[in-house]
């Protein structure tokens, strides 16, 4: 069993967890990701890992509620505990050793797993740059996080109700056009803002990395569910990634690819939010 | 007198109109006079063609002439000197291939059923009251085996019975490998692994599960963290695609993935959460026992129409002979002779039909096997909603890829001596993770044999 050591509710839908895993913590690095499974009836999903403390021998998960397992999670309370937890899975993400400049974008509860990226490039001394959007005012989450890890950091809201009004694309297209000089742009989020932030690094040839989340089971190269085009090849972002080349993925075909199971799964939280 | 009847005593089945809407076991098993009345078919020749079929060696006659007695137990205890999974092995060996192919009895007529009997005994045993397992004495030495499979559990078994304290390290929730995420529960019941399993915990084995070693641990940690030598058992791992048009669509997936979401994530059952596909009309694309598997699984979770689609004739199906005769009883329809070109789509990006091309066989290719072909201009269309993979997989890089000093050949199957040890001294592997895709009685002689040379590896030290 693993026991919540805190819990943190972000806004209405989402909530950060820290988890007890001493084995994941000390090997977990940014861009990883971890599979947990609340009991025996549960889902093994798959949650990239916000953050890790390997003198505590925990891990940081940080997740927004859209289906039973999150919404069960959610439930759960600091010293509860749950079955399963396995990681750290995947490649950590690969940031050129000369990068000097780099934009870390973040889109809603993308955000929690941006963070440790801007965490690990802002302490290696590398200009990072964070735009982290938002749909309105009450869900932005890590304000004051990503401030003490980015040498510049953009709050975008759809609305305008906080920081900058606009998509994340808009201000980063900005910032280019101003000058502002990137060697590379790492993008997480909903799978229509990466696409959308890869159409404006593409425009001036930024190196554009992603972080994916398709549909997983073992996670550990054994399933082939979580198979994406990259390149024209096919991709497991269990063993392969989740991290991309942003300009090579086939995003339509991952977002189609999303969808098999969402009847089941809006089913499945009707009936548990009935009961 | 032995029985000379030409054919097996049958083994009581589930009707297959009712079984082919239910998860519960196939076949029922023989009854006392049942195996009694078989066992007095063996001809307990001198030279035991059966033992030598058999990648555990088990004194099959010997076993045999046991049941004959009505020593249940004795039989067991012969089995299970040699063969660590006997209820296992009875259900799923591919045994015309082994033991039961080289019978004498097999001649003229059918050979001694075996597998049944090996089943029956096993069945028996572990039903009634538990046989004590006697801890054997530690010799304080430990051991680790990656993978919970056929060949990790096999070998942490023998290596605890020879006094290894073993610590198995197991990348799912729960210990069995594809005992548990890949046989259905209808060909293999999932309360038989995990008896298998605490058995081995009764010997004192110790199973971490949720452990992804070359991941969470690396094996030089592993090797920091006190043991002698390792074993990898990590199985077979990436599925096969045919790299065709349409596998991208929604209602394509491979066996492996739809098999686990049935199987270990019991899919099937309401109160469990993760979800499978719906099906109407299903194509489950390989002949294999995976195919059969998975096509049978489909079948029971209400679809229509499963179709086996396989580019060779029947003689050249892979699967176990049972499993095509039990496919074909639950009403799976065989396209024999054809092969998918490309998969089509909906406008929602569903799969809405497969095109296939009928084959023809040509000459003998390098497996042997007549060499498919395609007839020019045969394409047609079936209309399937469903498209399972099953043509195979490729080991699965995890080990391979984060240890320094252990080679792989170009599929990535990782390279043993004539011991099984790696190309890395202490560290040995067998199993999927060496020889591709295979068997699970295979996988399980590969863990035998190296936890020999385990032993023999340590004592010398």
């Amino acid at each position: 069993m693993f026991k919540i050591v805190t819990k943190r509710v972000l806004n209405e839908a989402v909530v950060l967890m820290e988890i007890e895993a001493p084995f994941i913590a000390k090997k977990a690095q940014p861009g990883q990701f971890i599979i947990f499974r609340i009991d025996e009836h549960g889902e093994r999903v798959p949650l990239t890992i916000a953050d890790f403390d390997r003198e505590k021998g925990t891990v940081t998960i940080i997740y927004q509620i859209v289906g039973k397992s999150t919404e069960q999670l959610s439930k759960l309370n600091e010293g509860d505990a749950i079955l399963d937890f396995v990681g750290p899975l995947g490649v950590p993400t690969h940031i050129e050793e000369n990068a000097k400049s780099v934009c870390v974008v973040g889109g809603g509860v993308g955000c929690a797993i941006a963070y440790p990226q801007a965490k690990a490039l802002f302490g290696r001394g590398i200009d990072t740059t964070v735009i982290a959007g938002f749909r309105n005012k009450d869900i932005v989450i890590l304000e004051d996080e990503f401030k003490a890890a980015s040498t510049n950091l953009i709050i975008t809201t759809d609305d305008g109700s906080y920081g900058k009004q606009g998509f994340v694309t808009t201000a980063l297209d900005e910032l280019i056009q101003g000058g502002k000089k990137f060697d590379e742009v790492i993008a997480i989020g909903p799978v229509p803002m990466m696409k959308f932030v890869c159409d404006v690094t593409k425009k001036y040839g930024i190196k554009t990395t992603v972080s994916l989340n398709p549909i997983m089971i073992d996670g550990t190269g054994m399933c082939g569910g979580c198979r994406v085009t990259v390149g024209g090849e096919t991709k497991y972002a269990c063993v392969d990634g989740p991290d991309f080349d942003g300009h090579a993925v086939n995003f339509d075909e991952l977002m189609k690819r999303n969808s098999t199971y969402r009847e089941h799964e809006q089913n499945c939280r009707m009936l548990n939010q009935a009961k | 007198m032995p029985n000379m009847s030409l054919n097996k005593v049958p083994m009581p089945e589930q009707d297959p109109k009712v079984r082919a809407r239910n998860f519960e076991e196939v076949t029922l098993g023989y009854t006392e006079d049942m195996a009694v009345e078989e066992a007095e078919r063996c001809l307990n020749c001198k030279n035991k063609p059966c033992v030598n079929g058999c990648p555990v060696g088990v004194r099959i006659p010997e076993f045999i002439s046991r049941v004959k007695e009505r020593d249940f137990y004795g039989a067991y205890e012969i089995i299970k000197s040699t063969n660590g999974l006997p209820a296992v092995c009875g259900r799923v060996c591919p045994q015309e291939n082994q033991c039961e192919g080289k019978c004498v009895r097999g001649i003229k007529g059918e050979p001694v059923a075996i597998g049944r009997l090996e089943r029956f005994v096993a069945d028996y045993v572990m039903s009634g009251k538990a046989v004590p397992a006697s801890k054997p004495q530690s010799n304080g030495k430990k051991v680790a085996v990656i993978g919970a499979g056929p060949a990790g559990l096999t070998c942490a078994g023998d290596l605890a019975r020879m006094g290894y304290k073993v610590t198995i390290f197991e990348a799912f929730h729960v210990a069995g490998g594809v005992l548990m995420y890949g046989i259905p529960e209808f060909r293999l019941p999932k309360s038989i692994v995990s008896q298998e399993v605490n058995a081995l915990k009764e010997l004192g084995v110790e199973i971490m599960t949720n452990m992804v070693i070359g991941k969470v641990l690396s094996l030089d940690d592993i090797i920091d963290m006190g043991y002698e030598a390792a074993f990898i058992g990590s199985g077979a791992g990436l599925p096969n695609f045919m790299g065709i048009e349409g596998e991208s669509l929604i209602g394509v997936c491979s066996a492996n993935e739809y098999l686990t979401r049935i199987n270990l994530m019991k899919g099937y059952l309401d109160e469990y959460d993760t979800p499978v596909i719906k099906s109407k009309n299903v194509a489950v694309v390989g002949g294999g026992n995976v195919a059969m598997d998975a096509a049978r699984s489909a079948m029971r979770m209400g679809a229509e129409h499963v179709y086996i689609v396989y580019r060779r004739s029947e003689d050249e199906l892979p699967a176990r002979k049972e499993e095509v005769h039990h496919a074909k009883e639950e009403g799976i329809e065989f396209m024999l002779l054809n092969n998918p070109v490309k998969i089509n789509g909906d406008e929602n990006g569903r799969v809405s039909s497969m095109q296939c091309i009928k084959m023809q066989l040509g000459e003998p290719d390098e497996s042997g096997r007549r060499r498919p072909e395609e007839v020019p201009g045969s394409e047609f269309d079936l209309e399937v909603d469903t498209v399972i993979m099953s043509i195979g997989t490729s080991p699965n890089p995890l080990i391979r890829t984060t240890t320094k000093g252990i080679e792989a050949n170009r599929r990535g199957c990782l390279v043993v001596n004539e011991d099984m040890m790696t190309t890395r001294e202490g560290i040995y592997a067998g199993g999927d993770a060496v020889t591709g895709a295979a068997t699970v009685i295979l996988a399980m002689g590969a863990g035998k044999q190296a936890a020999e040379s385990i032993h023999k590896y340590i004592s010398s030290k």
